[in-house]
């Protein structure tokens, strides 16, 4: 485990390997054989393998989603590449009414086995339509698996489960994620639904922080330990089928449970989350919730309105210490250097 | 030259078929919305008549005839209707979700337009393979208005898929016609466009269209072309969904329906065979149905546990 990749290498590696051991892999989307690659993600992958098993599309989200669907049907399995989620929203009919249902109302008569890899961005002025996290919409659909990988480890172990499912997977990546560093090992893996990771130890609090938002409940868990608050923190990684039982077993030693989604918390993927863990947990006195996620409003431009729009960890810790001292005590850590979010830099 | 007797028989078969599931509606045994393809048997019949059996086909909420048209099994057919465990989807899809994936029916969808991109997607499959089949995809013309039609198209001509497009034209949506849906209701021109070749056919005739589409089948296995479309005029003699008549709707006229009815190719089909072979097989597809209706009463229901089976394919 000694190597180190980013999040975007090991997004682009596990696709490789998988196309290089099965010749029923293919990649195809908006510019993934473009100079940019999709962020690098899909880097290299067209020159080795042909424009039969990479290529960009048409701009046609609804049919190409269709087609994904149809070569499923063909014993392909393609993985459908979107830059960004909140073009999603041009295949919900393919999506939900035709990918989620077809083994269910063809009787289990067949199978589609596809990838839809989608981006979401923030800050540096991502706006309104390029910053969604709409998983919860997919999580609602039976038949649908949804999965936001937050290290370069999981991106790679969690793409290459997607791809060998044999049902339709929505693979969510954070554009901020992308250049995270971390070990990811040379050979093939992979990371199933069933296991939640608890990425931080602690006694008073679990943190779920789903995508981009686990790393700024890391930073948060460290800006707590400075006032004497252990939190738990907990990285669900595939958010269907959902491992409940880790965030459950977490909650009843801390009695706390905050859920920090990278989503609006209205019939979010939070409130999921809590609803599940406090139907199993009826017998457990005190149990203290919360949600955060976006602000409910649509995603500003200008920073200075975008910065209020997102938790970050240090707006994580304090609500935390409201929770557990009484939003009387009111307290926000100063920044530290070393738990700063790095932004993505412009121009693009 | 076509086999008269074969045609004879499909077509017979689906009518027959139709006009048992019309009669034993009323009793509440079929629960399930039917949407009855009387009157547009001929396009099912030609195309699939021109189709290997390994060839496949993607259709609309209204494909009982092509269900049956490919081969599709009757039995697990009407039961399906039933909501039969036996059904082809074991009573979880009904009449708008038939599929036979055995005999190549690969799908149905209630949502207008969807399966076009499917099919596109499963050529894609075949010429990849380059397993030599060739992909045929029914919609009717309101799925013309869609999005998905023209993208589907599009990407079809791009990489020359193996796929042959139907438009069953009855010129309704539902109960609105295609020039108040439509400022250029002209579905060939609209294929054209997109650089594939395209052709109207009149008259419901069922071996016209066999004729046209056989040469296209065999233009795609010989790598000379694809993909086409084919615009295939036809009546819709029920209403929309359900097994009676809507005239009374005012939206349409009996007058309007008269010569398709008066120029049935049923009879006119029958009238090319000996009186013998027409007897025959008219006796054989009523035994078949029959049977088949038989078998769907004695089925049982699917079980309560199967209420969660299917959702996934497990690893």
């Amino acid at each position: 485990m000694d190597r180190t990749l980013s999040y975007m290498e090991a997004v682009r590696e596990a696709a490789d390997q998988e196309m290089e051991r099965d010749p029923s892999v293919i990649v195809f989307g908006l510019d993934v054989d473009d100079p940019k690659a999709i962020q690098g993600t899909t880097r290299g992958l067209a020159d080795k393998y042909g424009s039969d098993r990479v290529f960009g599309t048409p701009l046609s989200e609804d049919a190409m989603t269709g087609v994904a669907i149809g070569m499923a049907l063909s014993g392909l399995r393609p993985i459908h590449v979107h830059i960004r989620m909140d073009f999603l929203m041009l295949a919900m009919n393919q999506l939900v009414n035709v990918a989620a249902k077809s083994r269910y109302m063809y009787g289990g008569q067949v199978c589609v086995p596809m990838v839809v890899r989608c981006m979401i961005g923030k800050s540096w002025g991502q706006g309104a339509q390029h910053s969604q996290g709409l998983y919860s919409f997919f999580m609602h659909v039976p038949g649908l698996k949804v999965v936001a990988p937050t290290t370069p480890f999981d991106a790679k172990g969690c793409l290459i489960q997607a791809i060998r499912d044999d049902n339709p997977v929505i693979y969510m990546e954070h554009r901020l994620l992308h250049f995270q560093k971390g070990p990811v090992p040379e050979e093939l893996y992979s990371v199933a639904p069933g296991k939640a990771r608890v990425t931080a130890s602690g006694d008073d609090v679990t943190l779920v922080g789903i995508s981009y938002m686990q790393v700024e409940c890391q930073r948060a868990h460290y800006y707590l330990e400075t006032v004497g608050i252990g939190a738990e923190v907990i990285d669900p990684i595939w958010l269907s089928p959902l491992d409940v039982d880790t965030i459950v077993e977490s909650v009843k030693k801390t009695k706390r449970l905050c859920v920090v989604d990278n989503g609006w918390t209205t019939c979010g993927a939070g409130a999921e989350i809590i609803a599940q863990v406090t139907e199993r947990l009826p017998d457990l006195n005190g149990l203290q919730v919360l949600r955060m996620g976006f602000a409910h409003v649509t995603c500003p431009t200008t920073p200075t309105l975008e910065d209020y729009f997102y938790p970050n960890a240090r707006t994580i810790a304090c609500a935390v210490h409201g929770m557990i001292r009484g939003q009387d005590d009111c307290w926000l850590p100063d920044e530290r250097e070393d738990l700063k979010a790095i932004d993505f830099k412009g121009p693009f | 030259m076509p086999a008269t007797d074969r045609f004879y028989r499909s077509l017979y078969r689906i009518r027959r078929v139709e006009e048992e599931i019309a009669g034993i509606y009323p009793t509440d045994k079929i629960k399930s919305p039917v949407h009855l393809s009387i009157g547009q048997e001929a396009v099912s019949v030609g195309v699939c008549e021109a189709l290997a059996a390994d060839d496949v086909v993607f259709g609309t909420y209204r494909s009982h005839a092509l269900y049956l048209a490919k081969g599709g099994d009757l039995n697990a057919m009407i039961a399906e209707l039933y909501g039969k465990a036996t059904g082809c989807a074991g009573g979880k899809g009904g009449s708008m979700h038939l599929v036979d994936v055995f005999h190549g029916v690969l799908g149905t969808s209630a949502v207008v337009g969807t399966t076009i991109a499917n099919a596109v997607g499963y050529a894609y499959g075949v010429k990849y393979k380059g397993t030599g089949q060739v992909v045929a995809s029914f919609f009717g013309d309101g799925a013309t208005d869609e999005g998905v039609f023209h993208e589907s198209l599009n990407f079809a001509a791009l990489k020359r898929l193996p796929i042959i497009f139907i438009c069953e034209n009855n010129r309704y949506a539902i109960h609105t016609h295609q020039t108040r849906r439509q400022a250029h209701p002209h579905v060939c021109e609209k294929a054209k466009a997109h650089g594939i070749p395209a052709e109207r056919i009149e008259g419901n005739d069922p071996f016209a269209i066999y004729e046209s589409v056989s040469e296209a089948a065999r233009a795609i296995r010989e790598g000379r072309g694809g993909p086409y479309l084919f615009e295939c005029m036809t009546y819709r003699w029920k209403e929309h969904v359900g097994p009676g008549d809507d005239y009374h709707l005012g939206f349409r006229t009996r007058e309007e329906a008269e010569p398709w009815i008066k120029s049935d190719w049923i009879p006119r089909v029958a009238e090319m065979l000996e009186p013998k072979v027409r007897r025959d097989i008219e006796t054989e597809v009523e035994a078949e149905i029959r049977a088949a209706f038989e078998f769907a009463e004695a089925s049982p229901f699917p079980e309560i546990p199967d209420l969660t089976t299917d959702v996934f394919k497990d690893l």
